[in-house]
């Protein structure tokens, strides 16, 4: 419901202009500090030398940004399409739970691009190790997210569900699922994040192409600038896939405080 | 209302139930329940916490099997839930996801019925509990009592020839409650299906019911079962009325008498 509220400055122009408006300041303080501070731009560039330079090798940026957010995606999609199930078999299976849960949890605390180097000798220098990694990174948060969002339910509201003569599958299509897909969205949020880190470590590794390779090979040259516009890149390659993910999220989950 | 649902018979017969600890010791939570309910009639179980009133609904609900005895639901056998059996549970267990006529309409949904000609009926139950252009609104919007109301109407949309309550005003405040009770009596009285009705409220039983059944605590057993004769639809002055004095003034008789109520 419309609520008229008095016309705030504050509220209407400070609070939604406040980050921009750090980060610009931010982004300034650094265009002046390089000169004044008499660092060449050869070792630090300035803001706006990476912008040029971004334009300038868009093309080259470009292409490898999209292998690196095809291993992401591919990874990411891995780890939705073997997560849930599992999830869902530990959900519903007491001896799965009480096998794959604690292990799944113990992997959890592993911190998985330690595995880069290995998975690049057991699977090649080609897209292989990187999308395993992406994959492996992002499926324990997608898996451990679905569980606790299927427990999240409440022992009454399957009690009303029966008592109306609903069977299990009723039960998990009309309340567990929409119980636990705000859950879920929380754990493809933070899997996506992961994925792109897991492929960039890949790449690191060991590529002939994306994204990482390109800016491991920028900086192997001194071409800091390159590095920087490799930096951004993937940073917007990031953000993009979880802006994605937030949109998918407001289509299909419905939050409490939408009603509002 | 639409057509009046022809009530229920309800017949408990010898009923028990206890559950198995994690130790393996049976703890008795009903002992040989007897109980009658003609259809049509609205009936109440008062009692304190404990007394095994919510396992009983919980049994004739088909929600859980009996340890003895029978539960007859017009002479038959209650095996599973009963698709002639609406419950209203102590919270009003709103799907949040769900708008309000979404959240009637599921009971027909789960019982793969046409939810299309139910709408309108939701609208109409709706009118009737005073939440006239509420069916698009979410449950978020609305307040303790409207969530209530809401439920009522999920429970009421099957046509229930038998309506299990919970204590479903439990949760709610006074004020609210005391229009959700006048609220209850007339809906039941252009309905007349069969009610059972469990609170822990004297004064709420007396006033709603037809019969109130006084039960006592571990294991709950009945003691009394006391007719109300107070002519219908009662309004709120009764509360003031002699006989209604001396109906709350038997039932708490009872409890005072099993030790449930002590004057110090």
């Amino acid at each position: 419901m419309p609520s008229r509220r008095k016309f705030s400055f504050s509220r209407s122009v400070l609070e939604p202009a406040a980050a921009p408006l750090l980060a610009l300041l931010i982004l300034a303080a650094w265009q002046i500090a390089v000169p004044l501070a008499g660092v060449s731009e050869f070792v630090l560039p300035t803001p706006w030398t990476i912008v040029k330079r971004i334009v300038t090798d868009w093309s080259l940026l470009a292409k490898n940004a999209w292998v690196t957010a095809l291993e992401v995606l591919f990874g990411f999609g891995i780890a939705i399409v073997t997560g849930i199930p599992t999830a869902l078999m530990i959900f519903y299976s007491r001896v799965f739970e009480r096998a794959v849960y604690p292990l799944l949890v113990a992997l959890q605390t592993v911190p998985k691009v330690v595995l880069a180097p290995l998975l690049v000798l057991y699977l090649g220098y080609d897209w292989a190790p990187k999308i395993f990694l992406a994959f492996l990174i992002s499926f324990f948060p997608i898996v451990i997210a679905t569980v606790v969002g299927l427990q999240s339910l409440e022992k009454p509201m399957i009690s009303l569900l029966r008592a109306m003569g609903a069977n299990e599958w009723q039960i998990f299509r009309k309340l567990r699922i929409p119980a636990a897909l705000p859950n879920i969205f929380g754990g493809f949020k933070v899997g996506i994040g992961l994925a792109v880190i897991g492929a960039v470590i890949g790449e690191y590794v060991a590529a002939e192409r994306g994204i990482g390779h390109l800016q491991l090979r920028a900086t192997a040259n001194f071409d800091t600038s390159l590095s920087f516009a490799a930096v951004v890149v993937i940073s917007l390659v990031g953000v993009l896939l979880f802006s994605l993910i937030s949109f998918l999220e407001r289509r299909i989950v419905f939050e409490r405080e939408r009603a509002k | 209302m639409s057509a009046a649902a022809a009530g229920v018979a309800v017949r408990l017969e010898a009923v028990s139930k206890s559950y198995e600890t994690r130790e393996g010791a049976d703890i008795p939570a009903l002992e040989r329940i007897d109980l009658d309910i003609e259809p049509g009639q609205f009936v109440a179980i008062v009692g304190p916490s404990g007394c095994g009133k919510s396992t009983a609904l919980g049994l004739i609900a088909g929600l859980m099997p009996a340890s003895g005895g029978r539960i007859l639901l017009d002479g038959e056998a209650v095996k599973k839930p009963h698709p002639r059996v609406g419950v209203v549970f102590q919270t009003d267990l709103l799907l949040y996801w769900r708008t309000v006529i979404e959240n009637i309409l599921l009971p027909i949904e789960i019982k793969g019925g046409d939810a299309r000609a139910a709408a309108a009926r939701a609208e109409a139950l709706l009118d009737q509990v005073g939440l006239t252009g509420f069916a698009r609104k979410y449950p978020t919007e609305l307040s303790g009592g409207m969530r209530q109301r809401v439920a009522i109407c999920r429970a009421l949309i099957q046509d229930p020839g038998l309506l299990l309550m919970d204590e479903p005003f439990g949760a709610l405040d006074a004020l609210t409650r005391e229009q959700m009770i006048m609220d209850l009596q007339a809906m039941w009285l252009s309905v007349r299906n069969t009610v059972l009705f469990i609170t822990h409220s004297i004064d709420e039983a007396v006033f709603l019911a037809d019969r109130v059944v006084v039960m006592s605590p571990r294991p709950g057993r009945v003691d009394l079962n006391l007719t109300i004769d107070l002519p219908r639809p009662r309004r709120w002055a009764v509360h003031g009325d002699p006989r209604f004095m001396a109906y709350c003034a038997q039932v708490r008789g009872m409890f005072e008498a099993k030790g449930v109520l002590v004057e110090r």
